[in-house]
């Protein structure tokens, strides 16, 4: 618990603590074009069919339990109040675990629309049963006309997952609490991500503020995020792109 | 250190600090209170959510953690500290948790107090919330109820983790750098559970051996009393109360000693019973208790299956109903669970009262009632033919077969077991003579009465025969004797053996 250079508290004798959880694996984002401070987490679940919406929207409302405030109320003075969020225990109904989420059902309602359109593409690509999820944070940058406004991202969270299929009721019943288990590891790693306390964007100003958050939400107001995935083959690589370029080869002939 | 931080920087930090302290304490207990919890969010600022979190405040909660406080503030080698327990029907209790919040000297001069640590504070209430979801301990308290209940304890001082078992893991949950120190929360959380998985201990009761480290006592008496994680204690059945632990130990250590004969408790499993090692040696003059006499009057003309009826006698329930009805604990806590059915007669190697107490084990070995040989038959059975080492314990008068206490017990307790039934048509309504049973009464009378052979109870018995001296024949010399002398005596012993050869062979004939 004390790993830094303070003082241990007297007289304690802990001894080493022991992690409980692997870190999640950092990439530094530089070469795929994301701007210089762009952080990136990558988590990997390994779960059953039905299991696939409640493990991802476990991460999704983790990670944005920690990037979302209350609503902002800017006063004359060029100060702001914040609003208060609420939070909820969601407990799976497939998985033995619970996790916490903001109260805002508008928030619940987009994340389980985009979760069950990656569980759809999932089932329907006949593939392996691999896939992944991203969940971006990202900052506007309003550029002059003719261009477009930059979205510059500072902090991806990217989930794979591996569906898998079992055959006996003994194995779905530990799958069940296996799953449980690895996402309190996630939700221990997530934590962990979030206490380092790396760059956030500036708060801004009122004329600023959708730049940085989505203030369209009637009663929490996350940083700016969009989600998006793919389902992935076996090396990783997206199925899109390898249609496409087989079909760009067939042009080719 | 101060002199940097303006005084009303160094005054609003002493809040957050405090106010974080305090909803610290009222996440943790929240957690543990066994049911899911749901606040609103509010667009428009209330001003009195702290960290703009909408946290409710159990009064109680408040209330114990600034008694524990005592208007101070975690400060280096000052933590403040809120312990999770379970404890269970019997009044066994075991710690799970401790949360520690702790200040460290790492300061940070840059860091704005009013805005960045505020907001950081916050940040780290959200992930306490989403880290107390994931310990083992969420889903114990989850299913807390008529087993176990969850209790919480605030201190302030130094962190005491020596409850928490071998290897224990820990999980940080965050720190925040101030200008006067970095806080720090984090978490150490008993592992033994985690292997279980919490269907497997509601299943099954808590029975000793689950948890290794169960019987620790705890170094450190609780300065604190320990309270429930349930805020619904107020009003509803606050009459139903568990005895401390102590209560329980002495119910048990009673029933040793001061019992009747119809209020001995002991039950017997077969699996038990029929797997003992008989410990009988012919220069073990020291009665081994009842085990060993009862065996050895049942071996002849008895096959397997030993028909000792377990009973669940008046005491028994007298017990559960004492438990039940019985005074506040001496922690004056309030719980609403009631206790767990003992009348549970499946799993008889448990005694009713000594669940869960070092006393189990021996509870479960010692065999309460007696068959004994009783009959008009064992007229052909003297003493010496059965070759008991412990004659002079055997009942001695048979002839005045209505006068023996053995063959017309007291009178035997109303309620009987199921299992008692079937294993024993007779029931235990007295002795029984010339029925089909015929080697067998049951018989109501204990081990370690007042009036028996045996000028002592049961417990004073074990504690002084506990180390026997070693057996002469089974102490060898090792000096004395070599290897070569062993294999040059192997002849002569031989010899002497075949001499014996017949003697062996009516031996052997007896034990078949």
């Amino acid at each position: 618990m004390v790993e830094s250079s303070g003082s241990s508290p007297k007289g304690s004798g802990w001894s080493r603590p022991k992690r409980a959880s692997q870190p999640p694996a950092r990439l530094v984002g530089a070469a795929s074009g994301w701007g210089m401070n762009c952080r990136a987490e990558v988590l990997e679940v390994s779960v059953e069919g039905r299991q696939v919406e409640e493990a991802l929207l476990a991460v999704l409302h983790t990670v944005l339990l920690h990037r979302s405030t209350g609503k902002f109320h800017y006063k004359k003075e060029g100060t702001y109040s914040i609003g208060t969020v609420g939070t909820q225990d969601i407990d799976c109904d497939f998985i033995d675990f619970t996790y916490v989420r903001v109260s805002s059902e508008e928030l619940d309602r987009a994340l389980r629309k985009v979760v069950g359109e990656f569980k759809d593409a999932l089932r329907n690509s006949g593939g392996d049963g691999l896939g992944q999820m991203s969940l971006e944070f990202y900052q506007k940058k309003k550029s002059r006309w003719p261009f477009s406004d930059e979205c510059i991202p500072w902090e991806v969270w990217t989930v794979k997952v591996h569906v898998v299929a079992l055959a006996t009721e003994q194995e779905r019943q530990i799958c069940r609490e296996k799953v449980g288990e690895k996402l309190c590891e996630k939700v221990i790693n997530i934590v962990e991500v979030m206490n380092r306390h790396e760059y956030l964007p500036k708060m801004p100003t009122q004329s600023e503020v959708d730049n940085v958050f989505d203030t369209g939400l009637r009663d929490v107001q996350p940083y700016l995020y969009k989600i998006s995935f793919q389902i992935t083959d076996a090396l990783g690589t997206s199925v899109t792109t390898t249609m496409r370029r087989l079909i760009k080869d067939t042009l080719a002939l | 250190m101060d002199t940097d931080l303006s005084s009303q920087d160094r005054k609003d930090l002493d809040k957050f600090i405090k106010f974080f302290a305090l909803k610290t304490v009222q996440v943790i207990v929240q957690a543990r209170l066994g049911e899911k919890i749901c606040t609103r969010s509010s667009s428009s600022p209330t001003g009195s959510d702290w960290f703009n979190l909408a946290i409710k405040d159990i009064p109680e909660v408040t209330h114990e953690a600034k008694k524990a406080l005592a208007g101070q503030l975690p400060a280096v080698g000052r933590s403040m500290c809120v312990e999770i327990s379970l404890k269970t029907s019997e009044g066994d209790s075991m710690e799970l948790e401790i949360w520690c919040l702790e200040m460290n000297e790492k300061c940070d001069k840059e860091i704005k107090v009013s805005y960045t640590v505020y907001n950081r504070l916050s940040l780290l209430l959200k992930s306490l919330l989403a880290i107390t979801r994931v310990t083992p301990a969420y889903r114990l308290s989850r299913k807390q109820g008529r087993e176990y209940v969850i209790l919480y304890r605030i201190y302030f001082g130094e962190v005491q983790l020596n409850g928490l078992g071998e290897g224990f893991q820990t999980v940080r949950v965050g720190t925040v750098g101030t200008p006067v120190g970095t806080i720090t929360l984090s978490c150490a959380y008993r592992i033994n559970l985690a292997f279980m998985s919490t269907r497997q201990f509601e299943r099954t009761p808590p029975i000793m051996g689950i948890v290794i480290d169960h019987f620790v006592d705890r170094p450190y008496p609780s300065s604190s009393p320990m309270h429930p994680c349930n805020y619904r204690t107020a009003g509803e059945d606050a009459g139903v109360a568990y005895p401390s632990v102590e209560d329980s130990q002495e119910v048990c250590t009673t029933s040793f000693s001061t019992s009747p004969p119809s209020q001995c408790v002991f039950t017997v499993s077969k699996a038990h019973f029929q797997t003992p090692t008989p410990v009988v040696t012919d220069t073990l003059r020291v009665p081994m208790a009842g085990l060993a006499f009862s065996h050895q009057l049942m071996v002849p003309g008895k096959e397997g299956g030993v028909p000792l009826a377990p009973s669940q006698p008046a005491y028994g329930t007298q017990a559960d109903h004492e438990k039940m009805a019985t005074c506040t604990p001496s922690d004056g806590a309030h719980y609403i669970v009631t206790p767990s059915s003992s009348e549970d007669t499946e799993t008889v190697s448990n005694s009713s009262e000594g669940r869960g107490s070092p006393h189990d084990v021996l509870e479960a070995i010692l065999v309460r009632k007696v068959g004994a040989l009783v009959n008009n038959s064992l007229d052909q059975v003297t003493m010496t033919n059965l070759d008991i080492p412990f004659a002079m314990f055997a009942p001695k008068n048979f002839e005045l077969e209505d006068n023996d206490p053995m063959v017309n017990p007291p009178d035997s307790p109303d309620t009987e077991s199921p299992l008692q039934g079937s294993l024993h048509s007779d029931g235990s309504s007295g002795g029984s003579s010339g029925n089909t049973h015929d080697d067998f009464v049951m018989v109501d009378f204990p081990a370690f009465s007042k009036d028996d052979i045996l000028p002592m109870d049961l417990g004073t018995f074990y504690r002084e025969f506990q180390n026997p001296p070693q057996l002469s024949s089974l102490s060898i010399d090792i000096g004395a004797q070599s290897m070569a002398e062993d294999l040059d005596s192997l002849p002569e012993k031989l010899a002497v053996h075949e001499k014996n050869v017949k003697e062996f062979d009516a031996f052997v004939e007896t034990l078949q």
